[in-house]
């Protein structure tokens, strides 16, 4: 039983080395990397431009991100996200795994999962945006490019986590 | 030759639909290497499970190899490829602030929208965390521009920082990422876990 559960995905270098040729022909067709948090920035920036202008022609950020991008939306991170969702929703079909659920350990209640999920993606969320990319887009795609910001986010992200993991480990075992 | 777009070669607006297209194939190996799931995210900082490790790392090797060798065969010129901007301050504290949201949320924002993608709600509550985050920092900007902006080195890439030839780096690197991957099986052997 435990064999079957453990082949269901694919082996991780398998799936390392995949990962590897899409950020490697994003770079050779785009010239830029993989990202996620930078599309959701973009949506942010086209609702405000959209229901508040009058916010979005004074206060900074908007301001500034206006004066250098034509349109928000038509942006190549919102496209590669849209098309995350549909990877993401053919992978899990081919293999059965389409559910609603609230994934969470046996010893937490499905409510604190997702308390601690919406704070979780509330510090991901701001930090993106200091950092300048979230995982995919500072950390690996500025790996592979041997960014030295890169790097140190990348050290920064997943050493806080391993030094925090102590203090949350009743949420995850 | 490449990039294709920057050396239009490929339009601007073929460039946004392959963007559609490289995304599909980064969410369907996200999916399919189990980052749907946050526990199997979260085993990585406590051992039970090394598969985010060894993902990650090998597909940052994967790329940064492939680029090695396409500039070596000319079919890439490196100069025309984007490469992040090092601002210290915000590089590290924003770090800080993404590596407390991982493991309280268990996931990252790419993650998030592969689990969402196959039905997670618990990856849609993150989602809706990462909006509330967002918007804080865009509406506070004035409060963060001084640190957003403190301390830029320009673009500079790792090995020229330390010294060393690109792929005198990148041959490290490799030998590390092997050094943390027999570190990973070895964690999942200490601290294993029944199924999750």
């Amino acid at each position: 039983m435990n064999e079957v559960k453990k082949t269901k995905y694919w082996n991780p270098y398998i799936g390392g080395v995949m990962l590897g040729l899409v950020l490697l022909s994003a770079n050779f067709i785009s010239g830029r990397g993989l990202g996620a948090s930078g599309a959701l920035k973009s949506v942010i920036v086209s609702t405000v431009n959209t229901v508040a202008p009058d916010h979005a022609e004074n206060a900074a950020f908007y301001k500034n991100y206006n004066e250098t991008h034509e349109n928000p939306m038509k942006s190549w991170l919102v496209f590669q996200v849209f098309g995350v969702l549909v990877g993401g929703f053919l992978s899990g079909t081919f293999a059965k795994r389409l559910k609603f659920k609230v994934e969470h350990s046996p010893k937490i209640s499905s409510k604190r999962r997702l308390v601690f999920a919406l704070i979780g993606g509330a510090f991901f969320g701001f930090g993106s945006q200091l950092g300048r990319g979230c995982t995919s887009g500072s950390a690996l795609s500025g790996m592979a490019v041997l960014s030295l910001g890169g790097f140190i986010t990348m050290a920064c992200i997943f050493g806080t986590a391993f030094g925090l993991a102590y203090f949350f480990r009743k949420n995850w075992i | 030759m490449g990039p294709l777009v920057v050396n239009e070669i490929i339009s601007p607006d073929t460039n946004l639909f392959l963007a559609f297209l490289i995304g599909i194939g980064f969410g369907f190996v996200l999916e399919s290497s189990g980052f749907s799931s946050s526990r199997k995210l979260a085993g990585m900082f406590y051992g039970y499970d090394t598969t985010v490790l060894k993902v990650f790392f090998t597909a940052a090797i994967t790329a940064l190899l492939g680029m090695l060798f396409f500039s070596l065969f000319g079919w890439v010129d490196l100069s025309l490829i984007y490469i992040n901007p090092t601002f210290l301050h915000s590089a590290i504290v924003g770090g800080v602030i993404m590596g407390a949201g991982f493991i309280m949320g268990g996931f990252c924002p790419g993650t998030a929208f592969c689990a969402i993608s196959i039905g997670k709600l618990d990856a849609l509550a993150f989602i809706g965390g990462l909006f509330l985050g967002i918007v804080a920092f865009t509406e506070g900007y004035p409060l963060f521009e001084e640190l957003y902006k403190a301390e830029f080195m320009g673009t500079p890439t790792i090995n020229e920082f330390l010294g060393l030839s690109r792929g005198l780096f990148s041959f490290g690197l490799i030998a590390a990422a092997f050094g943390m991957f027999w570190v990973g099986d070895w964690a999942e052997k200490k601290f294993p876990r029944e199924e999750y």
